[in-house]
């Protein structure tokens, strides 16, 4: 254990100090070899131009060697992959895919799909708008925010953990230890074994990210309400507007961009939803989601990369649209320099 | 207007209503929180809800033998205490009775007739008194069922278990070893970068620009086959194992690039353009110029991208199960509550505190560094997307 410690020390230590040194480095080099104060005026100038020029290359250098080799690269052998029979040696055309769409599991993952997209941008977007809105005016509002905010810290593995003990089961009679069940039981209903009903299985394992994601939806659309002007507010109220048409007809529509935002982001994340469904059923009963389709065929059972790759194309394709909005707004931004 | 105390039923439904829903926040995690502070029989017996009453429990007592009888008044006397020398744990007596079946039978205080003209009496602190027209002749006491009621109880040990013979604690200094080196590097060569697509002239920055955006979105998961047979492959070409810590460090920073970049560049973006455009009038280089004025004024977004990255990396179980070995000196936290998940399945004291100890560090972080997360978030989100 005390090696351990050391030994991880002195490995971290080298890889920042690996790091800053490149830097330093490669920029002392620079001003080394074409000095900006040399001897005669020409080279001087020639010196300062060819630093201007060699420098942005230093600084971005790095982050563009690192992107190209585990982003850029990946996408492309993947696309490749995903034309290729499972060794990754032949060349099968489309095979890959025919076979995605005639194969009942990946049918079931993309209907699963939906539903998470249909289901978890919507909840997370709309709780976090009402919880915004009711914690707005509290004293205690940010306790409050603070502590729906609190899960988006915890890991996937985690929460898993958290919630096998919500949804904990015992046979019927037996004193319930998962407090789903005990509630359940209060009611006078029989114990379920909530993540292994198939179909309403689903909305168990969304619950797990509504949880966490509410909180940064509520804490982006509180900081968006703050920014609409009190005057418009107080017009609408003297108008004797009351606190539901408020809530529609001007707060809404003033935080429309935000909330926009809020539902494309938790829309992201959901289509590459893997860790909840890996920990809580291993894509058993009717659980699997296109990411975790994906790996099983890649890691598991000896791994047939290219249905795995083609199956990861799919997920692509669905993100583009999103994508290419993400893009257009950063142009839009852009603008200044 | 809107902040004042007032006791209208609006505002009084108000709390509740917010209120209700923090309960049903926080409840999950308290959950976890109570179950991995409880005794395991405890976890398993009753729901973590009730930990703070008392709990009832069924046990079992052995009266002393015919040793210790004493004749007192023509009868036989034998009296001590069930929780004595016992097996028993020490409560309060609400009930007891002779047969297994129905130790609720008696109300604790009161006497009971037994076979054979024997009476026995048992109060609420467990002592007893059983009485007997004849001598007492068996060698070991009969048995006695009744139900206690224990106070709460609280203990550590599941802490001690996962921590020092669970690999609990050796998978912690694992995930130190990964987390803190990929957050700190990512950090650096996004600063730089950043601050060349903000402020520096160079050919197709926008195009760069839009492709990083772009990679903001590519899933993680396409990029483990190709990026695991590199690895492979590097590793045998250079005859180094492909699963290493600088490998795991890499790949985090290429996945957290994106965002940080992203994410700094606009902040950069915003700095005042005189600050820049006058130091550069002073023959200040651009990496003079990054070191002493962009970093420091760049302070908080770089903390609001290190919390990010922090608690990425540290939550990440994809990236570790893909990179890292699973051996003891290799597999991180996440990785072994994972493995526990599996193995363990059914002792929630082992996987009550586990969780626990990977949470903690991400929780302490959280609520001590709030305040540039949220800024982050709102950067990231709010400005540009």
């Amino acid at each position: 254990m005390t090696a351990q410690i050391i030994y991880a020390f002195i490995t971290v230590v080298l890889g920042v100090g690996g790091c800053f040194g490149y830097f330093y480095g490669s920029n002392w080099l620079l001003d080394r070899i074409f000095p900006a104060n040399a001897s005669n005026d020409a080279s001087a100038v020639r010196n300062l131009r060819i630093q201007a020029n060699t420098r942005p290359w230093l600084f971005l250098g790095p982050a563009l060697i690192l992107l190209s080799l585990y982003l850029i690269f990946p996408v492309i052998q993947t696309f490749w992959l995903s034309f290729h029979d499972r060794a990754g040696n032949k060349f099968v055309g489309f095979a890959n895919y025919a076979w995605a769409f005639s194969d009942d599991e990946f049918r079931l993952s993309i209907f699963n799909n939906i539903l998470w997209l249909a289901v978890v941008p919507a909840l997370c977007t709309l709780m976090g708008l009402v919880i915004a809105v009711l914690t707005d005016r509290l004293w205690w509002g940010n306790l409050a925010k603070s502590l729906i905010f609190m899960p988006l810290a915890i890991s996937f593995v985690g929460a898993s953990v958290i919630w096998k003990f919500v949804y904990d089961y015992r046979g019927e009679g037996q004193e319930q230890i998962g407090i789903l069940n005990a509630v359940v039981g209060y009611f006078g209903l029989s114990p379920q074994v909530w993540i292994a009903l198939p179909f309403w299985n689903n909305f168990f394992l969304m619950a797990i990210l509504v949880w966490i994601q509410t909180g940064f939806a509520t804490v982006i659309l509180a900081a968006a309400l703050r920014g609409i002007p009190e005057d418009t507010l107080e017009a609408a109220t003297i108008d004797g507007a009351g606190p539901f048409k408020i809530f529609y007809r001007i707060m809404v529509p003033q935080i429309y961009g935000t909330i926009l935002v809020v539902w494309t982001t938790i829309t992201v994340l959901v289509l590459k939803i893997f860790d909840i469904v890996l920990t809580m059923t291993n894509s058993q009963w009717d659980t699997t989601v296109l990411a975790n389709l994906m790996f099983d065929w890649m890691f598991r059972g000896g791994g047939d990369f290219g249905r795995g790759a083609a199956i990861a194309i799919v997920i692509m394709v669905a993100v583009l649209p999103i994508m290419i909005w993400n893009i257009r707004q950063a142009n839009k931004e852009q603008g200044g320099h | 207007m809107l902040k004042s105390f007032s006791l209208e039923p609006s505002r009084i439904a108000l709390n509740l209503a917010v209120l209700f829903i923090i309960t049903l926040w926080t409840l999950p995690t308290a959950g976890l929180l109570i179950s991995s502070l409880r005794d395991k029989n405890d976890i398993a017996a009753s729901g973590w809800w009730t930990a703070l009453a008392s709990a009832d429990r069924n046990q079992v007592g052995r009266m002393k033998g015919k040793a210790d009888q004493v004749e007192k008044d023509g009868k036989f006397v034998i009296s001590g205490n069930l929780f004595e020398g016992q097996d028993a744990v020490s409560g309060k007596v609400s009930a007891f009775g002779s047969k297994v079946q129905a130790p609720e039978a008696n109300a604790a205080g009161s006497t009971v007739d037994l076979e054979g003209g024997q009476t026995l009496n048992v109060n609420v602190d467990g002592s007893y008194v059983l009485t007997s027209p004849t001598a007492f002749d068996n060698e070991r006491g009969s048995r006695v069922f009744f139900i206690s009621s224990q106070p709460p109880r609280f203990t550590t040990e599941n802490y001690e278990t996962v921590l020092f013979s669970e690999g609990i604690g050796r998978s912690f200094v694992n995930s130190l070893t990964v987390t803190i080196p990929a957050t700190i590097i990512p950090i650096l060569i996004a600063a730089f970068a950043a601050y060349a697509l903000a402020w520096m002239k160079l050919p197709f920055r926008g195009l760069i620009i839009a492709i990083i955006v772009g990679l903001l979105v590519v899933p993680l998961q396409m990029s483990l086959i190709p990026l695991l047979k590199l690895y492979n492959a590097a590793g045998t070409f250079m005859g180094v194992p492909s699963k290493t810590y600088l490998g795991i460090w890499l790949a985090h920073t290429g996945f957290g690039l994106p965002f940080a970049i992203y994410l700094l560049r606009s902040y950069i973006a915003g700095l005042p353009k005189d600050l820049i455009e006058s130091a550069q009038i002073d023959g200040a280089n651009d990496f003079k110029i990054f070191r002493r004025i962009v970093l420091p004024l760049t302070f908080p977004a770089l903390a609001s991208f290190a919390i990010f990255q922090f608690l990425w990396v540290w939550n990440d179980l994809l990236v570790a199960i893909v990179f890292l070995g699973s051996g003891p000196d290799q597999l991180v936290l996440t990785g072994k509550l994972n493995a526990l998940l599996g193995s363990r399945g059914g002792n929630w004291e082992i996987l009550t505190a586990s969780a626990f100890v990977t949470i903690i560090v991400p929780l302490t972080v959280f609520f001590s560094l709030q305040r540039y997360f949220v800024r982050g978030l709102l950067a990231g989100s709010v400005k540009g997307g």
